[in-house]
């Protein structure tokens, strides 16, 4: 939410009171931003305004609560000071039509006393994820809204700017509104595909920063939670709660010391037993006579888990399941995963096989798992390491794949050359460089935009020193690498 | 709330309204669909084919006058209705069940308040 942040942190007469009033509002904050947003925003059905007016009221709880104490029930106490804000707000600009929200409101404040008041936030979490709502700006509309992130640190999850991260938010609000979608949980009828959107975008949040277990990957697992918790009779809300416990459970064995640790080579004394435990209640609520995706995921990551009690993977069940899970959703990562697995049962000949009826291309998994089998039918799987890594966007992946390489014979030089490529073109009623699809600032002439994109490769390519650098990809991501001074990509400006 | 149901309609679609043999079921279902609508409908038209309209641009206060607009696309503008519903989820619902949603596209969009 934008200024939540900066509100809390407003600098006012430090004293112990103050930073109680502080504590207080963070938790209330932390606990229940999303509940707050969700109970007055499903009410006026602008989010916008909703966050505008829990900013005021959150800043106004740090001016008070020092003076008058903690109110007994702060939530209560911030939805009243917002809901005058927002009727300040409509008294101020005098629309006609905003009269019925008021109403609503002031209808619903009653309600809004008791200590519980309704829980919103599925409802909130389904527009967010609505069918009319750009599926790109779904997951950040969500880790705004009911998480109370700001832009700029969702912007920091996608490595986009957030000033483009923050106009996308706007935009997305902006319909919510204009358009007045509906705030409800949909019927029976709509209800599968519309929470299919919702878990996708949850996922896509734990994704999002899965390598380190990064700071979103725990938003990710609270909306996980928060749905299954919700929507208890639904099976694959339960089996998304249960994939992501799984992976959560094996944060701390992922890495070694900043090592990246596959799967099988985890130790699993180290695995988060308690989430194991919660992932496996989760996976009991999930199981159906037809299972969904997250159900099947779940349930392959629990036959993982299995090591810990049995100290083997039961691998032909993990396959099974696979099976399943490809007949299910028959995406690149499903069939990649599976002919892994194949490698396990009748050898990696098999696998080979079956890996070469996917069609691979860019996918990093498909590279990294033909550089394995490659390597233990004793192949030259130098080529397919070094596709791998350049497709990597994890350093500690990509460190692991290269110790690998290294090990299949393959000097560890040649696969940190990275070719980039920038070309003159038209663009804009001007010329710029480009890298891929992505574009550079707009110039007058080709010579200005040639002459800047020759700095830029000059820049890539300067060695001598061991320095941090930065470049973009293809694909617009940011990577940032500490590069010995003889390994920096090779660049080069050609007219496009 | 109103919307605007923007109908583009499927080249072969329209055609279905030049065959004797096709055009009763066509307007059956045209008739079907505004008539069903009906109590939620506050205004619309159905539009003759495009090969009869013509475009007029001002430019540097000079009138230009134009025969049809774009001949060779694949959906063509059809028609509108105006609905007065609670929300985009039941305009949708509507808009699902156009004639012309089956092989065309449609359009939903709030109206501007006045």
């Amino acid at each position: 939410m934008p200024g939540r942040a900066e509100r809390l942190d407003r600098g006012a007469p430090g004293a112990s009171q103050l930073s109680d009033a502080r504590a207080a509002a963070e938790t209330a904050a932390r606990a229940s931003y999303g509940r707050l947003l969700a109970f007055v925003a499903a009410r006026t059905r602008d989010v916008a305004a909703a966050e505008d007016a829990l900013a005021e009221a959150f800043a106004a709880a740090l001016t008070r609560w020092p003076a008058t104490g903690v109110p007994d029930n702060p939530e209560a106490w911030l939805l009243t000071a917002a809901r005058r804000r927002l009727a300040n707000l409509w008294r101020h600009d005098a629309v006609i039509a905003a009269a019925e929200p008021a109403l609503r409101l002031a209808a619903d404040e009653a309600e809004a006393h008791l200590p519980d008041f309704p829980d919103e936030r599925l409802k909130l979490l389904f527009v967010c994820a609505h069918p009319a709502i750009d599926a790109g700006v779904r997951t950040p509309l969500m880790l705004q809204t009911v998480l109370g992130l700001d832009a700029a640190r969702i912007a920091a999850a996608y490595r986009e700017a957030p000033a483009t991260v923050g106009q996308r938010l706007v935009r997305a609000k902006a319909k919510l509104k204009l358009a007045r979608i509906r705030f409800a949980v949909p019927d029976a009828d709509a209800l599968p595909e519309r929470l299919t959107a919702v878990l996708d975008a949850i996922y896509a949040a734990y994704t999002l920063d899965w390598g380190d277990g990064g700071p979103l990957a725990h938003e990710a697992l609270f909306l996980a939670r928060l749905v299954a918790t919700l929507l208890r009779g639904e099976s694959e809300a339960q089996g998304l709660a249960a994939l992501l416990l799984f992976s959560a459970s094996r944060e701390a064995a992922r890495r070694d010391g900043g090592r990246f640790v596959p799967l099988g080579e985890q130790d699993c004394t180290r695995w988060n037993g308690a989430m194991v435990a919660e992932a496996e209640a989760h996976l009991l609520a999930a199981v159906t006579a037809v299972p969904g995706r997250y159900g099947l995921e779940a349930a392959i990551q629990s036959a993982h888990a299995w090591r810990a009690r049995s100290g083997t993977t039961p691998w032909r069940a993990v396959l099974g399941l696979y099976d399943r899970l490809v007949a299910v959703v028959p995406t690149v990562g499903a069939a990649v995963a599976r002919a892994a697995t194949l490698a396990e049962v009748e050898g990696p000949a098999a696998a080979l096989a079956a890996l070469d009826a996917i069609e691979g291309a860019d996918f990093q998994p498909w590279w990294a798992v033909r550089a394995d089998l490659l390597a233990r039918i004793g192949a030259d799987a130098g080529p397919a390491y070094a596709r791998a890594i350049t497709l990597t966007r994890d350093p500690a992946v990509a460190a692991y794949l290269r110790n690998r390489a290294g090990g299949a014979g393959l000097g560890q030089r040649e696969t940190k050359m990275t070719a980039i490529h920038y070309k003159i073109v038209e663009h804009d009623g001007g010329w710029t460089y480009k890298l891929g699809d992505v574009f550079a600032d707009t110039f007058r002439t080709h010579d200005e935009a040639m002459a800047a994109a020759r700095i830029v490769a000059q820049e890539q390519q300067l060695g001598g020193e061991t320095v941090p650098i930065s470049w973009q990809d293809a694909d617009g991501q940011w990577h940032e690498e500490t590069a010995q001074g003889d390994d920096r990509p090779i660049a080069d400006v050609s007219d496009g | 709330m109103k919307y605007a149901i923007v109908i583009h309609e499927s080249a072969a679609d329209m055609a279905l309204r030049d065959d004797p043999a096709t055009a009763p079921a066509y307007w059956a279902g045209w008739m079907a669909y505004s008539q069903a609508m009906n109590d939620v409908t506050t205004a619309g038209a159905g539009l003759q084919p495009v090969t009869t309209a013509t475009v007029v641009r001002m430019r540097d206060g000079k009138r230009h006058v134009q025969d049809g607009p774009y001949a060779d696309s694949h959906e063509l503008l059809g028609g509108f209705f105006v609905i007065d519903v609670p929300d985009l989820d039941t305009a949708l619902d509507w808009a699902a069940k156009c004639p012309a949603a089956r092989n065309g596209s449609i359009e939903v969009r709030p109206v501007l308040a006045n």
